[in-house]
């Protein structure tokens, strides 16, 4: 078969771009099964389905699309004032200089890199698990990369209450950098951790995020992606999410050339919820692509998915949202709006929503909407004496608000509320983000 | 204060013509009236002062003291010292009313080169000017105009306009949808503002509100040209007779 082929083909372009795994140990086995499920499937093409929206031809790419760093000026870095244990990447290379101690009470964090060596480990359960039960019914073959290659990541087990949360910095320096990194979090029963996320990674980074909520857990994810114009990135967070338990995500995305945020969340037991948001401000040559999969696997469990995106200057917004209810999922409580604002006549939004029920007693509504900004709110600010350019501002900002609403920490909301204001101030001073 | 010389407005996108060459002049400290038949002109008239899209000026001017107006930004007039209080105020879901307030104060003052109130001042000055409107915390918190009664609207109006202290105030029908005692409260809340200083366009239907506000001048606007000039009285003759007789006059 000719597609077949030309997927082979783009996978074996990018291995030979790679370093061979070095893993030993479980993780070795782990990674060679990750390989040969990414052989399976090859990489995608634009031909397949679930990439009509997105061209992940620059991802496949053995070459990496240069991307230079983005200059920060006096803008602090994200979550700079709340209290919390760091961890930093360089170019998807862990930094034991820039990062704190990985020592904190009721959690053990390891490195990925350290972890193969022991021959039985707790991540065993979780190391490609998670993503290798997401790839049906949809083959997500950047997440398989993520698990058969990745190098670096951290290994974070959470008996307890963690005491602050848990930074994962990721920095880029080099033009050129491809990053793949992949991270597992499991929760026991009743354990709560948040997981703060910043930067860019790399020029192009390939990342996997595994998070196993046991019952009653609670684990809450806020993630601010780089700033840098030519970056590309395709990320994937896989979760699990057992009875009573609660798990949250939030993620704030401006600037980036390609960025494919997949979520692929399973409520597996009672009385679970899942909670997912992004907020995206793309101006010019930006593609933002959320692809999210959620499955109501069992009973009285709610979900909810809240994306808003602002698009100008011929920027490119995507949402694809499903929704899943398996038979027996009774009393599911589903939610999903993605809406965009377009600045312009040049940007587009295009969104696939979808719902597949397979119980009777549910409760699921869904809900996509593209429109201008409001001209006669503008002109009504403008009539009191605000700049048009900061009414527009604060008419976005009022716009993405039920995105931020989402992040239960109100001091790390107003980290990020005060972050886009700041954006937006600037970029109604000087016509770039 | 304002001066208004052979206005003429059509639809920027129609070919329909809506002021046909208004003309009026208001003093410092002056209240003026405009009453007229629905769809004669009115609204439109305060929407081409404040610099509302969609309107093309095809002949005259509009100056307030002395500036060119037509010219100028919406933000820039209101900075200027021109206020309308809305015949429909707007809605802006997701925006508070004490946000909406601040910015807007603290960028005419930007404006303006005066230094912006800290939050502290703010909050003291707006607590003072809503209570004397009988606006509760509540109001203040919501989005602006989100959920508001018609008679809160009304009233927000106000408030931003003793928060803006603007010194041309043009009010479309603020008592419109006010009960006796709420357009009372409006009614005061304007006298308060009123001084040598600082002038009123008051555009309504009623004489009922010029008995609180009492006018200096009334005019009368039919088909977007104002065709009778008079005192306090025309207001009391609209009022017993209706537009019939003064349209017939002039036809
Ligand atoms: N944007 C517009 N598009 C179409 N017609 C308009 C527009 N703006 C005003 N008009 C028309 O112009 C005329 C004058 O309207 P305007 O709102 O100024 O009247 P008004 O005197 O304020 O009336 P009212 O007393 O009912 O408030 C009306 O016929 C109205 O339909
Ligand atoms: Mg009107």
């Amino acid at each position: 078969m000719a597609l077949a082929k030309l997927k082979d083909d783009a996978l074996a372009a990018r291995l030979a771009g790679l370093p061979a795994s070095a893993a030993s140990g479980w993780l070795a086995a782990a990674q060679t099964e990750a390989r040969a499920r990414l052989a399976a499937m090859g990489l995608p093409l634009r031909r397949d389905e679930y990439w009509r929206y997105t061209d992940p031809a620059t991802l496949n790419a053995p070459e990496v699309p240069s991307a230079a760093r983005f200059e920060a000026g006096d803008e602090a870095p994200a979550f700079d004032g709340i209290d919390r244990l760091k961890i930093v990447f360089v170019d998807g290379v862990f930094d034991p200089a820039a990062s704190d101690d990985l020592a904190l009470a009721g959690v053990e964090i390891e490195r990925l890199a350290l972890a193969g060596q022991a021959d039985i480990h707790w991540a065993q359960g979780t190391y490609g698990v998670l993503e290798a039960r997401g790839q049906t019914p949809v083959a997500r073959p950047f997440a398989a990369l993520g698990s058969a290659l990745a190098t670096e990541g951290v290994l974070i087990r959470v008996t307890g209450q963690a005491t602050r949360p848990i930074a994962l910095n990721y920095h880029h320096v080099s033009d050129t950098s491809d990053a793949i990194l992949h991270h597992c979090v499991k929760l026991e029963a009743g354990a709560n951790l948040t997981l703060l996320e910043s930067g860019p990674g790399a020029a192009r980074l390939t990342k996997v995020l595994e998070v196993d909520v046991g019952e009653g857990a609670s684990f809450h994810h806020i993630r601010v992606q780089g700033r840098d114009h030519e970056r590309r990135a395709a990320t994937h967070v896989f979760a699990q999410v057992q009875a009573g338990a609660r798990f949250k995500s939030f993620t704030l995305t401006a600037n980036g050339r390609l960025t494919r945020n997949e979520a692929v969340i399973d409520l597996v037991g009672p009385n679970a919820s899942a909670h997912l948001a992004g907020a995206a401000v793309g101006d010019g040559d930006f593609h933002h692509d959320d692809t999210v999969f959620v499955t109501h696997a069992a009973p009285e469990c709610e979900s909810r998915q809240v994306f808003k995106k602002v698009l100008m200057n011929g920027a490119t917004g995507v949402f694809q949202g499903k929704i899943l209810v398996k038979p027996g999922a009774q009393k599911t409580d589903g939610y999903q709006i993605s809406q965009s604002l377009l600045l312009d006549e040049d940007s587009q939004f295009l969104a696939k929503p979808e719902l597949e029920i397979y119980a009777d007693d549910v409760k699921c509504s869904h809900g996509s909407t593209s429109g201008a900004i409001d001209e006669t709110a503008l002109f009504y600010l403008q009539s009191r004496g605000v700049p048009r350019a900061a009414a527009q501002g604060l008419l976005v900002l009022a716009f993405l608000a039920e995105t931020i609403q989402e992040i239960a920490d109100e001091a790390i909301a107003e980290d990020i509320r005060s972050r886009l204001e700041g954006w937006l101030q600037r970029h109604a001073a000087k016509g770039a983000t | 204060m304002l001066e208004i010389k052979n206005l003429h407005v059509k639809l920027e996108d129609e070919d329909k013509v809506i002021l046909r060459g208004v003309n009026l002049s208001i003093g410092p400290g002056e209240v003026h009236a405009i009453m007229g038949p629905n769809g004669s002109g009115k609204s439109t008239l305060s929407y081409v002062l404040a610099g509302r899209d969609g309107y093309a000026v095809t002949e005259g001017s509009a100056t307030l003291e002395g500036e060119e107006l037509l010219e100028m930004e919406p933000e820039a007039r209101a900075a200027a010292g021109l206020f309308l209080a809305f015949q429909y105020p707007v809605e802006i879901p997701g925006v508070g009313n004490m946000t909406f307030l601040r910015t807007a104060v603290n960028a005419q003052k930007k404006s303006r080169g005066e230094p912006e109130l800290s939050a502290a001042e703010f909050l003291k000055l707006v607590r003072e000017k809503a209570k004397t409107l009988k606006i509760d915390a509540d109001m203040l918190k919501r989005p602006v105009n989100v959920g508001f009664s018609g008679g809160e609207k009304k009233r927000n109006e106000i408030l931003q306009m003793a928060m803006l202290e603007p010194r041309m105030c043009i009010l479309d029908e603020t008592d419109s949808g006010l009960d006796v005692d709420a357009m009372k409260l409006v009614a005061d809340g304007v006298n308060a503002l009123r001084d040598a200083g600082r002038s009123f366009l008051v555009i309504t239907h009623y004489q009922r509100l010029l008995d609180h506000i009492k006018p200096d001048v009334v005019h009368i606007m039919a088909a977007g040209q104002i065709i009778r000039t008079g005192g306090p009285e025309l207001a009391l003759e609209v009022e017993a007779n209706g537009y019939a007789d003064i349209l017939a006059e002039v036809n």
